[in-house]
């Protein structure tokens, strides 16, 4: 079977740090896996390879059996590779809807020229892919928010709105780097329902990294865990989660590991919300 | 407050159509329509001085408004920006002078031949960031200027170029009174160009590009044709506003368009809000209209002791460059939003009036 991803080998160095050294894992079509380990083992630079924004140093990575290794981060989209960021990347200064709109970038036709005249189908065109991004907006319930100026939003609507845009591209497969940190319970159970729908009902293959261990068991098919940029382990979630390495490696010590205070998202400070 | 919506309690919209026209209510767009219309009657009112002014602001605008595609929605920088104003001038000026080509035609032509220039100077300029944009930027501004003065076959070197008044198939326009007409038709396409060109796929594309550009890429955005595209853009707007000035004037030199131009033109959209296509006009306004009021102001005080102290009407120009100066500062440390912004709010003021506190 062709896998809708394929890590082989990868290798990642920034000077003498050695980010990721010889990873190797493989995503079925349709699956939702999660990547797990402690902070600084390497998961958002595994993410950076798959959407382009670092280069591996060694290694391969093959997207639906394409080699993808030295495409251009731009050219992936169109493949359907879309993700959201661990620290917040909103266009800050623009709406909610235009933010979801630039996701559909690749899927839009008109340019500067019949852009600017709003004419010869730019005008029909952006008028369909307005109504998609608001079937988006409805499903992830920012109707109350959708011209609200991006930056102006409480950090759960934020990421929320990141995970509107990535899904405007229309991705095959979607990569969610931490996308439930810093949010309530409350907010945190909305966001595993709408990952599970992107699964389940949009037909998309996630790859999540995510700490919380709860979520990770209760909705990941299967999970891969780095430590010190090595795979320690890979398979379905109870599996891994019995596995010696894994328990010494870090849930030895303490429940609560996984949320480490040097990662913690930066909280919009009270001023910014109320501004 | 600062956010309030300016939309009337009850003006829903009933299709996505409806939501994205360029006037968010009827009422704005009635107003904007009676303004044109006012507009429209200054040549039958006002003197030929303030005509000629309400002109300098309409073509000085559209440039500006180039340059706020580049410094304000995609978030680069340029001081070269009078080069491309020049040389939109001496290509229309060029074109009609040697070749059976109407003014009315050479206009455009000029726009898209200085848009090609600006896209040459982009393909370096994109690649770069911070201080070394605003060199290369400046470079192009001393390359064009240069090529100018030596090259006399274009733009007659050391002697000014003539330029022919506004013409189409023999028949020639002639004085202030129908010229302003011509540049008003630019001014306001030029505007609902843009307007739309920002609420399409690439306008978005630039200001993503501003706003995070990492993320930019993610959307599958070319960051460097984008950077690249918009000094064509800004290069497009500064040669069309060339090519009105230089058939207004009749002649056209390098005379005024230094550097000092540039940074008059950055003035106008500082001031009047980056990134915000009704601030550029108020800016350019504000811009053009300083010097006419630092003269107002100097006559009023004529023999005074401030006059006897500042000498005001030796010193007028070196004040105003003066003024200019703490103004742009004025407004970066008071103002960073500009004109635009103060607008918005003093409107969402009387709003709510006599409830906005
Ligand atoms: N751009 C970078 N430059 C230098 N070091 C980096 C860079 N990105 C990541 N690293 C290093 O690589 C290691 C893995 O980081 P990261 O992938 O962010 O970990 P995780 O997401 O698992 O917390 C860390 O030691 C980090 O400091
Ligand atoms: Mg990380």
């Amino acid at each position: 079977m062709e896998h809708a991803l394929e890590v082989r080998n990868v290798s990642l160095r920034f000077g003498g740090v050695r980010a990721l050294s010889e990873v190797s894992f493989a995503v079925n079509d349709g699956e939702l896996f999660s990547i797990i380990g402690p902070n600084g083992a390497g998961k958002t630079s595994i993410v950076n390879c798959i959407s382009g924004r670092y280069r591996p140093t060694e290694g391969q990575l093959f997207y639906h059996g394409r080699d993808i290794t030295a495409l251009k981060p731009n050219a992936r989209a169109p493949l359907g590779i879309g993700r959201t960021f661990q620290n917040l990347a909103l266009f800050h200064h623009m709406s909610v809807l235009d933010n979801i709109m630039v996701g559909r970038h690749h899927l839009l036709k008109n340019n500067f020229f019949t852009g600017a005249l709003y004419w010869l189908g730019a005008r029909r065109e952006e008028l369909e892919h307005r109504r998609k991004v608001e079937e988006i907006i409805d499903f992830l319930d920012l109707q109350s928010v959708r011209k609200a100026t991006a930056g102006t939003l409480s950090y759960g609507l934020r990421k929320r709105v990141e995970l509107a845009r990535a899904m405007a591209l229309e991705p095959k497969l979607i990569l969610l780097d931490e996308p439930m940190a810093g949010m309530n319970f409350e907010e945190k159970e909305d966001m595993a329902r709408y990952i599970v729908d992107l699964n389940e009902e949009f037909g998309m293959t996630v790859v999540m990294i995510e700490h919380d261990m709860g979520v990770v068991m209760d909705i990941s098919n299967r999970v891969v865990v780095l430590d010190f940029g090595r795979k320690i382990a890979e398979g379905d979630p109870a599996t891994v989660l019995a596995d010696p390495h894994v328990k010494r490696a870090y849930l030895g010590e303490e429940d609560e590991v996984l949320v480490d205070p040097d990662d913690a998202p930066d909280h919009p400070s009270v001023a910014e919300r109320v501004a | 407050m600062a956010n309030a919506s300016l939309i009337p309690a009850g003006d829903f919209r009933t299709s996505y159509a409806a939501d994205t026209t360029i006037f968010p209510t009827k009422t704005s767009r009635n107003t904007a329509i009676l303004g044109v219309i006012l507009i429209a009657f200054a040549p039958l009112v006002l003197t030929g001085y303030w005509l000629s002014v309400l002109i300098q602001i309409g073509i000085f605008g559209i440039a500006a408004l180039g340059l706020n595609i580049l410094v304000g929605f995609t978030g680069q920088i340029s001081i070269g920006h009078a080069a491309f104003f020049l040389l939109g001038a001496y290509t229309s000026a060029y074109l009609n002078n040697n070749l059976p080509i109407p003014v009315f035609f050479t206009i455009p032509i000029a726009g898209v031949i200085t848009a090609l220039v600006g896209l040459v100077f982009g393909v370096p300029a994109a690649r770069l960031k911070g201080l070394y944009l605003v060199i290369a930027t400046l470079a192009a501004q001393y390359i064009l200027i240069d090529f100018f003065s030596r090259a006399e076959w274009f733009s007659g070197g050391s002697v000014p170029a003539s330029a022919n008044p506004f013409s189409l198939f023999g028949y020639t326009l002639r004085g202030d009174k129908s010229y302003f007409y011509v540049v008003l038709a630019y001014l306001l396409v030029s505007y609902l160009l843009v307007t739309n060109l920002m609420r399409t796929r690439d306008g978005r594309a630039l200001v993503a590009v501003r706003d995070h550009y990492l993320s930019a890429e993610i959307m599958g955005i070319n960051l460097t044709k984008y950077r690249t595209l918009s000094f064509g853009l800004a290069a497009f707007f500064a040669g069309i506003a060339g090519a009105l000035y230089a058939h207004y004037q009749l002649v056209v030199s390098n005379e005024g368009f230094g550097i000092e131009r540039s940074i008059l033109f950055l003035a106008m959209i500082i001031i009047g809000g980056i990134g915000s296509i009704s601030g550029t006009l108020m800016g350019t306004a504000f811009v053009v209209l300083l010097p006419e009021a630092m003269e107002w102001i100097s006559m009023e005080l004529k023999g005074g002791t401030i006059d006897r102290a500042l000498q005001l009407n030796n010193n007028l120009t070196f004040l105003r460059e003066i003024a200019i100066g703490l103004i742009i500062i004025a407004f970066l440390v008071f103002e960073p939003d500009g004109l635009a912004h103060r607008w918005r709010q003093i409107k969402a003021y009387w709003k709510l009036y006599p409830f906005s506190h």
